[in-house]
C-alpha cells in the first residue's frame, strides 16, 4: 500500500517534470522560430532598400514583407492597431503582427528598452519617459482620436459650454439645473489619473483644471464608463469617438455648440483630441516601417475613420497648428 | 551481491529524486525571496528618491503623485486606498463570519454525513470560481440592487458592494478550516460533556468551538489574506472614488484597485508609479503580518498540546 503510494507520488511528480520540460521545448523552439524571421527580414530588408513608401507600395502588391512585429501600449488604439494588423497579415502571409495593450506608459517603456518593435501611445513619449530615451525614439502619428462628453439619452442635455463643462467636472456643479438640465445630482464618472483620454480630456475640454477625484467614479475602461452611464441617467463621463459608434444608450454633447464629429476635428472646430502614436526605436524595422506605413496609408484611411478615429492628413494647418 | 546492486540502484534513484525535489523548493524560496527584495527597492523609493516621510504616504490622504519621470513635489497620501482595504476587509469578515461558522457547524456537528457529501463539495466549488465571475455578478446584479433598494447616490457602487463581494469570496475558505478545525477536536471532549449532562448546543458552544478556536482563527486571518489581494472584483464594484465613503453606500477606493488602475499608464520610474509600488509593499507587509499570527497561534497550540 505505502509503495503504491509512493509510486503514485512519483508518477505525478515525473508527469509534473515532463510537462515542465516540454513547456520550455516549445519556449525555445517558437524562439527560434522568431529569431529564423528575424533574420529573414533583414536580408528581405536589404534587397529592398529604396525608401519607405516604395516598400509599402511593393508589399501591397506582391505581399514580400517578411518577419514578425510586437507592439504593445496603449488600449485606446488597440483595436485599430490590431484590425490594422489583421489586414497587413493577409497581404503578406509571411508576416506576424501582435498587437497588446497594457497601457500607453508600458508600451513607451518596452519600446524603450526593445522588448517590442512598436510602442503605442496616447501621449507624446517626452511626457513619460527620460529627455534622453525619448530622443531615441521615432514618433510615428497614425492617426487622430476625438474625445467626446458623453451623457445618458434621457437627461435631455445636447450642449454645454466650456465653462459649465469645466464646473461640472470639478465638482462645482453637482445638480444638472444648474446647466440647463432638470433637477437630478450629476453623477461624475471618470478614468484613472495616468488614462491618455483624461489626459487630452483635462487640457482641451476643461481647460487643465483638475478633476474632482473625490467625488467621482473611476472606470478602468472606457466599455464600464459606458455602461455606468447607460444604467444611470445622471451620470457624465468622457470617451473617445470609437467607443460611440456602435451605442446607443449614451449621446455625445456638444461644446460650445461644436459637436464631437470627425469633420469637426479636422476644420479645427472641435478641440478635444489628440494624436495617436506609435513609436519605433530608431527607424524601426523594415516589417514594423512597412507595418506603419500601411495603417497610414491611403488604401487603409477609411477603415480608421469607420472605426471612429481621424486621419492624420486630413487635418487642416489650423487644426493641426493647434495641437503642435 | 544481486541484492546489494539492486540496493546500490535504488539509492541512486533516491538520491536523484532527492536533488530534484531540493533544486524545486529552494527555487521556490529564491523566486519568494528576490519578490521580496524587488518590492522592497521599488516600494522604499517614494521615501528614499521622492523624500517623502511614511506619515505622510499612512496619513495624509492628498494623492497628487506626477506621472513623470524626472519631476517630484507631488502629494503620496495614500490614507483613502488604507481605509478603503481595511474597511471592505473588515466588514466582509463581520458578514462572511457567522455563515462560515454556521455552515462549518453544521457540516460537522450536525448533519456530518450531508456535510462531507453534499455541503464540502460544494463550498470548495466556491474556491475554484474566478474572482473575474465574482466581479462580473456584482457588477450586474448586486450594483444595480444597490441603486435600487437604497437609492444609492453614486449608482450603486459602494463600500457595501465590495464588501458582500469579498464575504461571498472569503466565506469557502474560513469555512473549510472551520469545518476540519472542528473535526479535528476529539470526540471524548465531546463524550464527556454529554456524560455530564450537557445539550447538543451546549457541548457546541462551550467545548468543541473553544477547542478548535485556533483553526478558526487561522482559517479567518487566511480569509482576510486573500480579502486584502483581492483586485479585479473589488476593482469592478467599489466605484474607485478617491474619498473617504461618508456611508456604506458610498463609493471609495482602496490599494488593490488604486494599483491595477494606474501600474499600466503611468509612467515607469516616476513618482505615481514609484507610489504605486509603495502600496504593494505595503499590502505584502500586511499579509506577511498575517501569516506570522497564524504562525503565532499555531505555535502556541503546539505547545499546549504537549
Amino acid at each position: 500500500m505505502r509503495n503504491l503510494n509512493r509510486g503514485k507520488k512519483l508518477g505525478a511528480i515525473i508527469i509534473a517534470g515532463l510537462f515542465a520540460i516540454g513547456l520550455s521545448a516549445c519556449g525555445t523552439a517558437s524562439a527560434e522560430t522568431i529569431a529564423k524571421t528575424e533574420n529573414q527580414t533583414t536580408t528581405a530588408g536589404q534587397t529592398t532598400t529604396e525608401g519607405q513608401s516604395t516598400t509599402a507600395a511593393a508589399a501591397k502588391k506582391t505581399g514580400t514583407i517578411k518577419g514578425s512585429v510586437a507592439a504593445a501600449g496603449s488600449s485606446a488604439l488597440l483595436p485599430l492597431a490590431q484590425a490594422a494588423g489583421e489586414d497587413f497579415m493577409q497581404e503578406n502571409p509571411d508576416c506576424t503582427i501582435a498587437v497588446n495593450g497594457g497601457g500607453s506608459g508600458t508600451g513607451l517603456k518596452q519600446v524603450a528598452d526593445g522588448s517590442v518593435d512598436i510602442g503605442n501611445s496616447d501621449v507624446f513619449a517626452e511626457e513619460k519617459l527620460d529627455a534622453e530615451v525619448a530622443k531615441g525614439l521615432t514618433d510615428h502619428k497614425v492617426c487622430t482620436v476625438t474625445m467626446a462628453a458623453v451623457v445618458n439619452k434621457s437627461l435631455g442635455v445636447t450642449n454645454l459650454t466650456t465653462q459649465q463643462l469645466t464646473d461640472i467636472f470639478t465638482g462645482k456643479i453637482t445638480n444638472w439645473k444648474d446647466a440647463g438640465g432638470p433637477d437630478k445630482e450629476i453623477m461624475l464618472v471618470t478614468r484613472p489619473a495616468s488614462s491618455g483620454t483624461r489626459a487630452l480630456f483635462k487640457k482641451w475640454a476643461i481647460g487643465g483644471a483638475e478633476e474632482a477625484s473625490n467625488a467621482a467614479l473611476e472606470t478602468d475602461d472606457s466599455g464600464t464608463l459606458l455602461q455606468t452611464i447607460e444604467g444611470n441617467d445622471g451620470a457624465i463621463g468622457y470617451v473617445a469617438l470609437p467607443y460611440l459608434i456602435k451605442d446607443n444608450a449614451v449621446m455625445a454633447v456638444a461644446i460650445d455648440g461644436v459637436d464631437a464629429t470627425l469633420d469637426n476635428t479636422y476644420n479645427g472646430t472641435y478641440k478635444v483630441w489628440g494624436y495617436e502614436h506609435m513609436y519605433t526605436k530608431g527607424e524601426g524595422s523594415e516589417a514594423a516601417q512597412a507595418y506603419i506605413n500601411y495603417m497610414m496609408g491611403d488604401e487603409f484611411a477609411g477603415n480608421i475613420e469607420a472605426m471612429g478615429y481621424g486621419v492624420s492628413s486630413k487635418l487642416s494647418q489650423d487644426a493641426a497648428a493647434s495641437h503642435q | 551481491m544481486k541484492d546489494n546492486s539492486v540496493y546500490e540502484k535504488k539509492a541512486k534513484t533516491e538520491r536523484i529524486w532527492k536533488g530534484i525535489i531540493t533544486a524545486c523548493g529552494v527555487m521556490i524560496i529564491l523566486l519568494t525571496i528576490s519578490i521580496v527584495i524587488f518590492l522592497a527597492v521599488k516600494g522604499t523609493k517614494t521615501f528614499t528618491v521622492f523624500n517623502h516621510s511614511v506619515g505622510e504616504f499612512l496619513f495624509s490622504s492628498e494623492w497628487s503623485p506626477k506621472d513623470a519621470v524626472g519631476q517630484a513635489g507631488g502629494k503620496v497620501g495614500a490614507a483613502v486606498y488604507i481605509y478603503g482595504s481595511l474597511l471592505t476587509c473588515g466588514l466582509s469578515l463581520l458578514i462572511a463570519l457567522p455563515f462560515s461558522l454556521a455552515a462549518a457547524i453544521f457540516m460537522t456537528e450536525i448533519s456530518p454525513r450531508v456535510g462531507t457529501k453534499v455541503f464540502r463539495p460544494a463550498v470548495e466549488i466556491f474556491v475554484g470560481i474566478p474572482s473575474v465571475v465574482y466581479g462580473w455578478i456584482g457588477l450586474t446584479v448586486l450594483v444595480p440592487f444597490i441603486k435600487r433598494a437604497f437609492h444609492a447616490r453614486m449608482g450603486g457602487f459602494s463600500v457595501l458592494a465590495a464588501a458582500l463581494v469579498l464575504a461571498v469570496m472569503i466565506f469557502p475558505t474560513i469555512t473549510t478550516m472551520a469545518a476540519d478545525s472542528i473535526r479535528s477536536v476529539p470526540d471524548l471532549y465531546r463524550e464527556a460533556a454529554y456524560g455530564m449532562g450537557s445539550t447538543r448546543f451546549q457541548v457546541i458552544r462551550k467545548v468543541v468551538l473553544p477547542a478548535a478556536l485556533p483553526g478558526i482563527v487561522t482559517g479567518v486571518i487566511l480569509g482576510l489574506s486573500r480579502a486584502f489581494g483581492e483586485a479585479l472584483a473589488v476593482a469592478m464594484v467599489i466605484g474607485k472614488t478617491r474619498a473617504f465613503p461618508k456611508d456604506l453606500l458610498s463609493p471609495t477606493s482602496n490599494l488593490t484597485a488604486a494599483i491595477a488602475a494606474d501600474m499600466g499608464n503611468s509612467a515607469d520610474g516616476g513618482e505615481a508609479n514609484t507610489a504605486l509600488w509603495s502600496m504593494a509593499l505595503l499590502l505584502l507587509l500586511i499579509c506577511m503580518f498575517l501569516i506570522l499570527v497564524i504562525h503565532l497561534i499555531a505555535g502556541k497550540e503546539k505547545k499546549n498540546e504537549t
